[in-house]
């Protein structure tokens, strides 16, 4: 257990030393959407029926964007030879890199997108669902893509690969999130989409780590 | 202090085979490191001794024949909180401080023989415990990933050329803690194309230019 921590711990003091790359995907993030207005034209309307989707797909974008580092740099200066050393389960060091990735990548993304959904028109009644599925699907974002990470690593040039494999596996959380806040925008019940975004948490939380560490004792090989 | 190195273990190797990319690295290798006892492998480049190693971590599969850690596979037994590594690689974190990385060598292991601040004594790092590693010389570096050998619980050391990029005291420093470690019962593997000068000490070695 205490290996756990200090994965996160570690991870944790990692991206606060290296702080301008973790700022790229919040930055892309607030980019993509502040920019999307002025593409399609300062329509209210429109920009409040686009907000749930294009909140959703920025998001997602940002979270791919930012796989990469999950175990890129513990790979190419050996830290990843010595975890797989380690008696302690791979799985959990994993789990414990995957969290700390969520708390630096996911977690500003909840603090801006309620922002941001303001800016786009998002009404009301919506905020707090945008920051339940938010809450419950980006950590399933970095699950999944721990998967498609630990699978190229070995790769110099696994970028367009890790998305690939990972972006499929997006888009049920795309659909059902998006969908959510949308349903909720129009006053409607959302129970049905936030059991089944409650459902994809607990299987990749629990099924994912796995092949993840698997993948990952392939790259090293 | 010895409590921390299990004795009677026995690290065995039975008709070990590398192929790599069509090539027969070697084949048919065995072998046998009990306590006090030095592996030293030795091999033109490209002979398969990074292969060997890698094969005897447990990164890489071998493609036929088995290790065995006191009888059991090593995938089966408590092989891996028995041995470390150093290798190519470094294995620490430039953004981090020197002790940061201890710490997190430590948290992934057990504790072993010395404490940290006795193992950057050692290694010649005191005094640099909050530098960032980025800061260290490639030397210095390599003096720190030695020092993870010292503070976490092993028997077994496997070492990859453990000699790049260190200075004349740093060699003969790390030879005193070989032998140190080989006569307090621990067991090493290493590769190193500088001549060892390891005296009263069991060494075994393997030329893998010849396993074919």
């Amino acid at each position: 257990m205490s290996a756990f921590f200090a994965v996160i711990r570690r991870d944790l003091i990692l991206a606060f030393r290296r702080r301008a790359e973790i700022a790229n995907p919040l930055f892309f993030f607030i980019l993509v959407v502040t920019l999307f207005p002025l593409g399609v034209g300062a329509n209210p309307k429109l920009l409040q029926a686009m907000a749930p989707g294009v909140i959703w797909v920025s998001a997602l974008l940002a979270v791919m964007l930012s796989l990469d580092s999950l175990f890129r740099s513990d790979f190419d200066d050996g830290s990843l030879e010595q975890m797989l050393l380690s008696p302690h389960p791979l799985t959990i060091l994993v789990l414990g890199k995957i969290i700390a990735h969520w708390l630096v990548t996911g977690l500003p993304l909840l603090v801006v997108a309620p922002l941001l959904a303001i800016f786009l028109g998002l009404p009301e009644q919506a905020l707090g669902t945008l920051l339940i599925t938010l809450v419950l699907a980006t950590p399933v974002l970095s699950l999944i893509g721990s998967i498609g990470v630990s699978l190229t690593v070995g790769l110099r040039r696994g970028g367009m690969i890790i998305s690939l494999l990972v972006l499929p596996l997006y888009v049920p959380v795309l659909i059902f999130a998006s969908n959510a806040v949308e349903m909720a925008g129009n006053g409607l019940a959302v129970d049905a989409q936030i059991n089944i975004l409650v459902a994809i948490f607990f299987m990749s939380a629990v099924l994912a780590p796995l092949p993840a560490a698997a993948a990952l004792r392939m790259s090293v090989n | 202090m010895d409590v921390v190195i299990s004795q009677n273990m026995v690290l065995e190797a039975k008709e070990l085979s590398c192929i790599r990319d069509d090539r027969i690295l070697f084949e048919g290798l065995n072998f046998k490191l009990s306590n006090h006892q030095v592996l030293l492998l030795e091999g033109k480049n490209g002979s398969g001794k990074t292969s060997l190693l890698r094969i005897i971590c447990g990164f890489r599969e071998q493609d036929s024949g088995d290790l065995f850690w006191c009888e059991q596979k090593i995938k089966d037994s408590e092989y891996f909180s028995e041995m470390a590594y150093v290798g190519h690689l470094d294995g620490v974190k430039k953004e981090l401080t020197v002790l940061e990385n201890l710490k997190m060598s430590l948290s992934l292991s057990q504790k072993g023989r010395y404490s940290i601040d006795q193992a950057l004594e050692t290694v010649h790092l005191a005094g640099y415990d909050d530098s960032l590693v980025q800061t260290l010389s490639a030397g210095q570096k390599r003096r720190l990933s030695l020092a993870r050998l010292l503070i976490t619980k092993n028997t077994l050391w496997i070492l990859d050329e453990p000699f790049t990029s260190i200075d004349k005291s740093g060699i003969t420093l790390i030879e005193s803690l070989m032998h140190e470690h080989i006569v307090a019962g621990g067991m090493i593997i290493l590769t190193s194309h500088h001549d060892l000068a390891l005296h009263e000490v069991d060494v075994q070695k393997i030329n893998l230019s010849l396993c074919h």
